[in-house]
């Protein structure tokens, strides 16, 4: 296995393939334990979740149908921001994953569930639950990687698209469910022509068709409903779609981007065993720390890591698998990546930052001014080749 | 739109509009998905029903009243009903006999279960179920009734929980019909209905013949016949389990009137896994022969199925297909899953091998 980032030492140079079998039996454990007690309890929660957001939904709507007047707007916009938040996340992702089918509920199933997305599910489920999930971190499989606009490691080429690239994510941020949409129709693919062009037609046709519906609900029949309210209606759905979009992006960057987190080769997971499989999946997400609404608005995937281990688990039980998984990590001496959302989406920040620069420019600039290193270029001495040697 | 669809009215091209632009404000959700949080068992929607009441019957057997949603139609008494009930949170569907007069006011209907020994449904029914839960339902089915012109003399045999489709007859039948009914049970105490089968009895309006198996012993087709020594002018319903049908059965064949005997036979619920089986893909009209050890997945494939697949691995569920009926290991965790016919239980192929004879749905 190894590691592109730029890392002083191997993190799991310490594991046997031993090691590593035995920590993916551990973790196989941890899931049946989870699989023996689910049952009533969980359903109540998934069923409580969906009954919540549909009258959070109901309601804000209601409110925004007053929008004119400046609190019902507020009030509004804010339930409305949540409630669609908590679709997407909580409830659509979390079900698309197929987290709940175990219920046998054909209305909370993953064959059955669409979104409150411009993505439409089935092609979501393919770029997520198959590419992103299967090959987690692996450059150039994994397109969740830098969304293809983006340049996430230092081994990958640096190119001058790659200077704007804190603006490239700052605009996908805000149009972030597009964003979804675009790479999960791999535009980037058909743009180099390595797609089959009636099947990307197939699949843009029926992008454009779900965003259409999205956008006459949203931008058209809401607003034109709330009659003399309809344009505060309409920049209220639109400030709720940002704000959804805004959030969602941030905690989608937190899971797989903050410093600490490995990225992998495509030649290193050939023949992966299913402990390996693990522990690429422990060492390739980050976790955020924070209260249980945090947990809850971001659909538990401040869990990431345990999310990865056990996609199929159900979401509330992330948070009670998360200590015995952080157990194990100790044990087995990896780094459970872990921090709070603002310290995690400022350290993925810092890294699109970094990474929009070429390799080694900030040191080089650095190293340019440093007075010593004037001395040296201008008078280079024996001890120049050591520090070559050293670097 | 082709010229053979039938000219819409007015009302009803107005009444689509509507329904349309209401699907276009709640997408992707529909507003049924809004509408269920208001009234579930409004008109419309599927069936479901909300249980009223809970009557207890014998020890282990009680009768639900349930309140059906709008569009239930009127059953024959003797069928049966499917209903959807959570069990510790997974949907299980389970039939059973409708034993309520078919024109209740409140527009109720009942079913009467008898809790069997490691029953998950029927043991979660009779001890834990409350009044209130919304289950799901189907409609009622099944041939086991009496015909429009009800024949003058009945005989109806039955054991256990059998007599529950036969107390949906006698309870919506004429006063003047003469019926004898010969009821198996472990002891006095395990008739399901006993007081109201004894009252029935005691007024006249059957004879009643009890036969308590821990005392008495099994009911012989001998017996039978001299405990009834009409039986050959009499129409006869029969239900139970499948030893005392298969001796009727036997029993009226060998006297040449195999038609003048009705059975309803249980569905057995207790399925031993085992290695490998049988796997039909009935939409790709295969079968194959699979080893204990192979994924549906990779059995399909190999039979040149064409098989939804992802990560292969248990994670993606982008090979998810329904069981139709069978049972299936998870190869994981060695977890078993059972579907009965119309169940459609959705598996992940991927990481499922058959634990017996398999019917997949593509």
């Amino acid at each position: 296995m190894t590691t592109l980032q730029r890392q002083e030492k191997n993190p799991i140079a310490h594991l046997s393939s031993g090691d590593i079998e035995s920590l993916g039996r551990e973790l196989d454990a941890i899931r049946q334990q989870v699989l023996d007690s689910r049952g009533e309890r969980d359903a109540d929660y998934i069923r409580s979740v969906i009954d919540f957001q549909r009258k959070l939904e109901l309601g804000s709507r209601a409110v925004l149908l007053f929008s004119l007047f400046p609190p019902a707007w507020l009030a509004g916009t804010a339930g409305l921001s949540v409630a669609k938040i908590v679709e997407n996340m909580e409830i659509g992702h979390n079900v698309m994953h197929g987290q709940w089918d175990w219920m046998r509920d054909n209305k909370i199933h993953s064959t059955t569930w669409e979104w409150d997305n411009a993505s439409p599910s089935d092609m979501w489920k393919h770029s997520h639950n198959e590419i992103h999930h299967t090959y987690t971190n692996v450059v150039g499989k994994d397109e969740d990687l830098g969304y293809g606009i983006m340049r996430v490691d230092e081994d990958q080429r640096w190119m001058l698209f790659y200077l704007a690239q804190p603006l490239w994510n700052f605009i996908n941020a805000c149009f972030f469910q597009y964003g979804i949409a675009a790479y999960d129709l791999k535009i980037g693919k058909y743009l180099k022509g390595k797609t089959d062009k009636e099947e990307f037609r197939i699949q843009a046709k029926g992008v454009l068709a779900k965003i259409r519906r999205q956008m006459t609900k949203d931008y058209v029949l809401h607003p034109l409903l709330s009659g003399p309210s309809a344009v505060t209606t309409l920049t209220a759905n639109m400030t709720a779609n940002l704000v959804r979009n805004l959030w969602t992006h941030s905690v989608i960057m937190c899971g797989h981007f903050p410093e600490g987190v490995q990225t992998y080769e495509k030649k290193s997971i050939d023949g992966e065993t299913r402990g390996e499989w693990y522990l690429r999946q422990m060492l390739g997400s980050a976790n955020i720390s924070g209260s249980r609404l945090l947990h809850f608005m971001t659909g538990n995937l401040s869990f990431q890591i345990e999310h990865h281990l056990f996609p199929d688990l159900p979401s509330n039980r992330y948070q009670e698998i998360a200590p015995k998984v952080q157990e194990l990590f100790e044990r087995y001496g990896l780094t459970y990546v872990s921090g709070p959302m603002v310290k995690q989406v400022g350290s993925a920040w810092k890294k699109v930052f970094r990474l929009s620069l070429p390799n080694d420019a900030l040191r080089k600039a650095t190293a340019a001014v440093n007075p010593m290193n004037i001395v040296q270029i201008v008078f280079p001495s024996e001890s120049t080749e050591v520090d070559v040697e050293a670097a | 739109m082709t010229t053979t669809a039938p000219r819409a009215t007015p009302m009803g091209t107005l009444r689509n509009r509507f329904l349309q632009l209401a699907e276009r404000i709640t997408t992707p959700l529909v507003p049924a998905d809004y509408l269920d949080i208001i009234d579930p068992l409004r008109s419309g929607t599927e069936l479901r029903g909300r249980i009223v009441a809970i009557h207890p019957e014998t020890r282990d057997a009680v009768s639900l009243v349930i309140k059906p949603s709008r569009g239930w139609r009127p059953h024959t008494p003797g069928q049966y009903i499917r209903i959807g009930v959570d069990v510790d949170g997974v949907r299980q569907w389970r039939a059973y006999s409708l034993t309520s007069d078919t024109d209740q006011a409140d527009g109720c209907i009942a079913i009467t279960v008898k809790a069997i020994p490691g029953g998950k449904v029927s043991n979660h029914l009779v001890r834990r179920a409350t009044v209130g839960t919304i289950i799901q339902l189907d409609h009622a089915a099944g041939e086991f009734t009496l015909p429009v012109v009800v024949p003058a003399k009945i005989l109806f045999v039955t054991a256990g929980s059998g007599i529950t489709p036969v107390m949906g007859m006698l309870r919506n039948m004429a006063e003047h019909t003469d019926v004898v009914v010969v009821h198996s049970a472990p002891t006095p105490d395990d008739v399901i209905f006993a007081g109201e089968l004894r009252m029935m009895a005691s007024r006249g309006r059957i004879r009643l013949i009890e036969k308590h198996t821990d005392t008495d012993g099994m009911l012989s087709s001998t017996e039978l016949t001299d405990l009834v020594s009409d039986l050959s002018e009499r129409e006869t319903w029969a239900c139970g389990p499948t030893g005392m049908l298969d001796a009727l059965e036997q029993h009226w064949n060998d006297n040449g009137m195999p038609e003048r005997l009705n059975t309803e036979r249980f569905r057995p619920t207790v399925v031993t896994a085992g290695e490998g089986g049988t796997v039909t893909f009935s939409k790709s009209a295969t079968a194959v022969e699979t080893p204990g050890d192979r994924t549906l997945l990779d059995a399909g494939e190999a039979a040149g199925v064409l098989m939804p697949s992802g990560c292969r691995m248990g994670i993606c569920f982008g090979c998810v297909a329904p069981l139709r009926q069978g049972t299936v290991r998870d190869l994981r965790n060695g977890d078993i899953t059972t579907a009965a016919p119309g169940d459609g239980v959705k598996i992940q192929t991927c990481i499922s091998a058959a634990a017996g004879t398999c019917d997949i749905d593509l």
